[in-house]
């Protein structure tokens, strides 16, 4: 998909009912002409059909960039307005390099044995985080999938929290028992942290529920939270991703269904597993706006972001947003990654969105190179300090292994003496036997 | 039914000691239920029931009027005109559990197939939809594993749902949220997130349902670190655990049975919450502990009137709480008696027999001069036929031939 069609993509369906037919001028594929050629075939087709929009391309994404900006001049009557203030830009890309350095800091971590088990990171993807969670409220929630630390940091959990809870250790954000795959923080209504796909979707879900509850049987009348549901391609043709877009678009929710289309499910190509390759389509299907959007490029995952978020807020539904994005490192530390062809994941690095984003700032002169570079040491400094202080950070003790397994203890239930189990020492020990 | 006899009679001393008028509710239909509500005062502070039963078992020295074996919780053995507290049935008994939760605490909801418009399949939420609203009391589309994730996440941003499986069995297709988030949630967060909800619906063997509506899914979920399961067996116990389940920040599955919720009994006016870890002490006795649960409870005590007859004293305890055992009722039981028989409904294998047996073992072997006896329902997908249904579930004539074995 180009970027420069999919630029007027994201703004024509926002304009339309939900059920609307897409035009066909704007239509990229012809469903039946590419898929007849799909079946059993691998990316490479994929990419393939994306070689005659590749001079397109190579005039990387600040072309795309621009031909948004163009729209939005168009439907603005300001003459020169940017996407972004200078403030915006900086927390865009200091968010986004927040994500790409903790990152690269874990893979190190991992092979140096200070964190075990699976490690999958959002390399490449930072864009798709930065360019939604950064317009969320505090209150808002977001659940995410097993791919998380940049959902968590976006969201606001600090750095040292996560890099603690990669390390075991009991500063973690959830005390060392969640680990890699499940960052949770209810200071910052990060609902996790799933290991099986699809099975945060509902859990979202009932976020958004209990954000209209309040609303609507509570009487809360300023309730108007949010929230964001991450998950992959993969997840796409799993039960609990279809029963949650009926539910959602049932009963209107304040949900946003972001999926981070990376093209690949492990080993899995996603044109191999999917009958329609075309996410978003399966919104309008189920009576919401389904919005297609290059996940490469911050600016336009914001604009967006943005109308998907106010249509929530606002009380008119859910939404199904398909970034498409690419994952510039395994699926997890352990994948060796190599059936996904070199050309493709080139052809990605080529629009790798931090780089994208400095361009258009130094371009648009919203920023300088050295207030870029200022910001990339700032976040160096800060992943440093994060790992000596989970590396300061002291390991579980014993005692804390009966802990939150029970929200009440009692639980436990009783013992043969009469008192409940949880009132035993051995318990605050954790040495009892459950 | 000896422990419901008994309580009521504590129950009417303590309503003596209130300025309201017992005889007033006498003539109140059951649906009439505000008002008794509002006139009601009785809260334990510590959610435990007026503990006449349990009490007076754990106190061992009292020698309880034993008159009732067996007897059937009909009321028929006593004269209305002078009791307290109202007739119901099970199924209005778990109504009014929820609906004075509903009352005291707006964050309860219910979430499940044709609970709302339809009243509920077994007519538990009836009436709730009109008098809450929809939203309150969500019908929802058939996708078990979707809306018992909605209702985890609801629980942890603050609501306290109970989700309503049609059958038990159905929420085989929700295993997956029951095992990874409902239960596992509060560990893995750190102890952030609490997920108070309360997963009930009926199950067990019925009258030739068929292999999948007749299962006993008890077994299945007993292993999943984080949750807590109960199951009712009489309108007393299932409006009490109903409402213990729901003020419980852990997450409660509350077992029914579809052949119980017809059962009638007089319960208390006044307002009470049983205890979810407690069991319950249904007949003691001195020759042997028959520990069993829900539907099987009927069957042991329809034994016992038999077994009382050829000069047996069984001692009959409702686990009630199937995961974590009341180690406490139990052992001391088994200190008495020295013969544990355990009757359950649950499949032989690695059913709550199983773990009980095995808890047994491990803790009181030294007071069993037998054994541990369990009687399990056979191993085998419950037939449609009649006969066949009948053979695969423990009958009371089993039960009276294991008891006669033990106690030899």
């Amino acid at each position: 998909m180009s970027s420069a069609i999919s630029a007027m993509k994201i703004l024509q369906p926002l304009n339309h009912p939900t059920t609307a037919a897409r035009s066909p001028e704007n239509s990229l594929f012809d469903p039946f002409k590419s898929n007849s050629s799909l079946l059993g075939s691998s990316c490479k087709l994929r990419f393939n059909s994306l070689k005659p929009f590749s001079s397109s391309h190579r005039r990387s994404s600040v072309v795309a960039v621009s031909n948004v900006v163009k729209e939005t001049k168009l439907n603005s009557n300001s003459s020169m307005t940017n996407l972004i203030t200078k403030e915006e830009g900086l927390e865009l890309y200091e968010d986004m390099v927040l994500g790409r350095t903790f990152e690269d800091m874990c893979a190190q971590m991992y092979y140096r044995g200070k964190m075990f088990g699976f490690v999958h990171l959002y390399n490449g993807q930072e864009a798709v985080s930065t360019g939604f969670i950064k317009l969320l409220k505090k209150e808002d929630s977001v659940c995410s999938t097993y791919r998380d630390h940049v959902h968590a940091l976006s969201k606001g959990v600090s750095a040292r929290a996560v890099m603690s809870e990669l390390f075991g250790k009991t500063t973690g954000c959830c005390r060392g028992q969640g680990g890699s795959m499940h960052m949770f923080s209810k200071e910052h209504n990060l609902l996790g942290g799933f290991a099986f796909i699809g099975e945060g979707i509902p859990v979202a879900t009932g976020a958004a529920f209990t954000s209209k509850y309040r609303r609507e049987v509570l009487k809360d009348a300023d309730c108007d939270h949010v929230t964001l549901a991450f998950f992959g391609d993969g997840t796409c043709n799993n039960g609990q991703f279809y029963e949650c877009l009926n539910m959602a678009a049932l009963w209107k929710l304040p949900i946003v269904f972001v999926v981070e289309n990376n093209l690949w499910a492990i080993g899995m190509s996603h044109l191999r597993a999917t009958s329609d390759p075309e996410i978003w389509k399966k919104g309008p299907a189920f009576g919401m706006p389904g919005v297609h959007v290059d996940g490469m490029d911050v600016l336009k995952v914001r604009e967006v972001a943005k109308e998907a978020i106010g249509r929530a807020r606002r009380g008119e539904g859910p939404t199904l947003v398909e970034c498409e994005t690419y994952r510039f490192r395994g699926h997890s530390l352990a994948d060796p990654d190599e059936l996904r062809d070199p050309a493709e994941k080139s052809h990605y690095a080529a629009r790798d969105p931090i780089m994208a984003l400095k361009k258009y700032m130094t371009q648009n002169n919203l920023a300088s190179e050295g207030e870029l570079k200022a910001i990339e040491k700032k976040i160096d400094e800060l992943i440093e300090e994060a790992v000596e202080f989970a590396d300061a950070s002291p390991l579980p003790s014993r005692s804390q292994l009966l802990q939150n397994v029970f929200a009440d203890p009692k639980g436990f239930g009783i013992g043969p003496d009469g008192k409940y189990r949880c009132e035993d020492p051995k318990f605050t020990e954790g040495t009892a036997h459950v | 039914m000896a422990a419901i006899m008994q309580g009521i009679g504590a129950a009417t001393n303590l309503s003596s000691s209130f300025s309201f008028d017992s005889k007033g509710f006498q003539l109140q239909s059951v649906k009439s239920l505000p008002e008794r509500i509002t006139s009601s005062l009785v809260v334990r502070s510590d959610g435990r029931v007026i503990p006449t039963s349990n009490l007076k078992a754990r106190n061992v020295g009292g020698r309880l009027v034993t008159n009732a074996v067996a007897a059937k919780a009909d009321g028929s053995t006593t004269s209305t005109a002078s009791k307290p507290g109202h007739e119901l049935l099970l199924f209005e008994a778990l109504r009014e559990g929820l609906e004075e939760e509903m009352d005291r605490d707006p964050r309860v909801c219910v979430v499940g197939e044709d609970v709302g418009h339809y009243g509920g399949s077994y007519k538990v939420t009836k009436d709730l939809a009109p008098k809450y609203g929809d939203l309150r009391v969500l019908d929802t589309p058939i996708a078990e594993n979707s809306f018992t994730g909605m209702a985890v996440g609801a629980a942890m941003t603050g609501l306290r749902p109970i989700v309503e499986g049609m059958n038990m069995g159905f929420l085989l297709l929700a295993y997956n949220q029951i095992s990874n988030n409902c239960g596992m949630l509060h560990y893995t967060s750190g102890g952030q997130f609490t997920i108070p909800v309360v997963i009930r619906g009926p199950g067990g063997v019925g009258r030739q349902l068929g292999a999948e509506h007749s299962q006993r899914l008890e077994s299945y979920f007993q292993s999943i670190p984080g949750i807590q399961m109960v199951a009712c067996s009489t309108p007393y116990n299932a409006k009490g655990l109903m409402k213990a389940a729901i003020r419980s920040e852990n997450p409660v599955i509350l077992f029914e049975h579809v052949l119980l919720y017809n059962l009638k009994e007089r319960i208390p006016d006044e307002e009470y919450v049983l205890s979810l870890e407690e069991a319950e002490m249904v007949r003691p006795g001195e020759h042997i502990t028959i520990l069993t649960y829900s539907r099987m409870r009927y069957h042991v005590m329809q034994a016992a009137k038999t077994l009382v007859n050829k000069g047996y004293d069984p001692e009959v305890i409702d686990i009630r709480s199937l995961k974590p055992f009341d180690l406490h009722t139990i052992g001391n039981s088994v200190k008495k008696t020295h013969r544990v028989l355990i009757v359950e409904e649950c499949m032989r294998t690695g059913g709550i027999g199983a773990s009980l047996t095995a808890a047994i073992n491990e803790n009181f072997h030294d007071y069993l001069d037998a054994p541990v006896m369990c009687l399990s329902s056979q191993d085998v997908p419950t037939p449609y036929a009649g006969t066949l249904e009948e053979w695969t579930v423990v009958q009371p004539a089993q039960i009276v031939t294991a008891v006669e074995q033990l106690c030899q």
